[in-house]
């Protein structure tokens, strides 16, 4: 209870001085995860819709190989990419392993599955005679698409919400192919896991509450943008 | 259900407002960051082949591309590299990617050639390193000492023991827990080493736990535990105040704990940084570097917590 506290009085010491290691380390949080979420919106929305109005052969197959890739271990996905972009891999030429390029796509790889399994339940989750009613009145595939979404844009907001958090929050994949180096690659939860190695725990709980406090202030305008799209 | 957008409640001014807010948020992000050091000046220096000729003697350009420095947790944790790089970076404008994993896998990306210096303190498994040809050179940097720490209550009565035998052979008799790194580590081998040493094994069972961590970690295990460790002195001094262990055994002359750092032979992978290697291995091994290692510590616990011991560079 006193670690918990003391975390918190390091947390504000170290938001009022504005400790370069602290911003850096944040900035780094919200670049890599923002872009990483922004990404597997791109791809993962349109991809989650379209799987949701098509129809083929071993489309359950799809489907269920998408499910399970929103359980997919984010180490195993930062193990993968690792042994992709080091040296003697294939992708070996491009220098990416420990920049925080190579942290983006880890992270994407991760959120992907996820925005896109949810957006696949959000428009699935949508009734059927909606689509036959959009496509009696003459809407083309890609109008059709673009309608049902915004019908489904509640949840497909909480689809890109739960890839946000799963990046934001994700340690392991972060470590492998970043390297926690200072300055660099260094996010909140890798130095997390650095501080509390070193047996810093106040200061690693200091950490941890900003992460929150972070999180919560995206998620707070994600979460204004869903309530009030939903009206 | 309306499709019709016109007859929706104006959604589009509210979603420019928040579109509005974030993005504000996020250049009041950027200007905060960028007013500190760019956060990525060092991840821009990409390793370009460009400036890695193949056979050309070392020139100073080709110590800018990126030198990844595999290296063990005990330098890392206990602060020294925080010290001992940053000088060396700011001197030649190249980055020092410190990649800090066990001996056992420093040693491993080294042969893959997915590092370009490696600094461990594992000497029996440098050796056969070496004697692979993996590595170009191999000088010897520092040494620091391990120790035995555990409860104050000493169970196995392992303080006063004669040699690190007999304290073995005493925690092995008691069935006192004993926690190890059991991950490959420097730190693992010199235990397993010892183990033989004294002629005992641990028995496998809840009396001897692997933790599979960093040095840190496995003291955190050891101190909640009650149980006995083997550590480097470094990590441990700078963890003391956060653990309920103390030293009961030290000073034979089996513990002594050397760090070695291999310059990587370049035939092992694509792409090693051979040049950045030897820059970094000469700058350690200089006077200005050992400099650093002696000093480090001093003011903080009172004793230096690597004592400096180097080879010269030499010749190759």
């Amino acid at each position: 209870m006193q670690l918990a506290l003391e975390g918190l009085r390091r947390a504000i010491d170290l938001i009022f001085a504005l400790d370069p290691d602290l911003r850096d380390a944040a900035w780094r949080t919200l670049w890599v995860s923002g872009t990483a979420t922004l990404i597997s919106l791109l791809l993962g929305v349109p991809a989650g819709v379209a799987l949701a109005m098509s129809r083929f052969r071993g489309r359950t197959v799809a489907v269920a190989l998408l499910n399970t890739g929103m359980g997919l271990p984010p180490v195993v996905v930062g193990l993968f990419v690792m042994i992709l972009l080091w040296r003697s891999g294939p992708l070996g030429a491009l220098g990416l392993l420990y920049t925080p390029a190579a942290m983006v796509l880890a992270q994407t790889l991760i959120a992907l599955p996820l925005v896109a399994g949810v957006s696949l339940a959000a428009v699935q989750a949508l009734p059927p005679r909606l689509r036959l009613q959009v496509e009696a009145l003459g809407a083309t595939r890609l109008q059709t698409a673009w309608l049902l979404g915004r019908e489904a844009r509640l949840l497909l907001l909480a689809a890109v919400m739960a890839g946000f958090g799963a990046v934001v929050s994700e340690v392991g994949a972060s470590l492998m192919v970043g390297g926690n180096l200072r300055g660099s690659t260094r996010v909140l939860t890798t130095a997390i896991v650095l501080e509390a190695s070193k047996g810093n725990f106040a200061g690693a709980i200091a950490l941890g509450l900003i992460l929150l406090v972070l999180a919560y202030a995206i998620n707070a305008v994600l979460t204004r943008l869903q309530q009030r799209g939903g009206g | 259900m309306n499709l019709s957008p016109t007859t929706h409640r104006a959604p589009a001014p509210r979603l420019r407002r928040a579109a509005l807010v974030v993005a504000t948020a996020c250049f009041a992000a950027v200007r905060a960051g960028t007013a500190a050091p760019p956060p990525f000046s060092r991840a821009t220096n990409a390793p370009a082949p460009s400036t890695r000729p193949a056979s050309a003697p070392a020139q100073p350009s080709a110590s800018r591309a990126p030198v990844i420095l595999a290296t063990t947790t005990s330098t890392q944790d206990s602060g020294l590299l925080d010290v001992l790089i940053p000088p060396f970076e700011a001197r030649t404008g190249g980055a020092v990617k410190i990649i800090a994993v066990g001996s056992g896998q420093a040693l491993a990306l080294g042969e893959r050639g997915e590092a370009d210096l490696v600094l461990s303190h594992a000497p029996e498994a440098e050796e056969k390193f070496m004697a692979q040809g993996s590595g170009l050179l191999r000088r010897r940097l520092m040494y620091n000492d391990f120790i035995l720490v555990g409860p104050a209550a000493d169970p196995a009565g392992v303080h006063g023991s004669k040699h690190v035998a007999a304290a073995l052979e005493a925690i092995v008799r008691s069935k006192a827990v004993f926690v190890s790194r059991g991950d490959d580590s420097g730190t693992h081998k010199m235990e397993k080493k010892l183990w033989s040493l004294a002629g005992v094994s641990p028995a496998p069972g809840p009396a001897y736990l692997e933790t599979g961590q960093g040095m840190g970690a496995a003291l955190r295990v050891a101190s909640e535990k009650s149980a006995y460790t083997l550590t480097d002195r470094s990590t441990f001094l700078s963890l003391k105040q956060t653990l309920h262990l103390q030293v009961l055994f030290e000073g034979d002359l089996a513990l002594r704990n050397e760090y070695h750092v291999i310059v990587v032979n370049p035939k092992n992978g694509p792409r090693v940084n051979v040049e950045g290697a030897r820059a970094l291995a000469r700058y350690l091994l200089s006077k200005e570097g050992l400099a650093r290692v002696r000093d480090f510590g001093r003011e903080r616990f009172g004793q230096p917590l690597f004592v400096p011991d180097a080879e010269p560079y030499g010749d190759e």
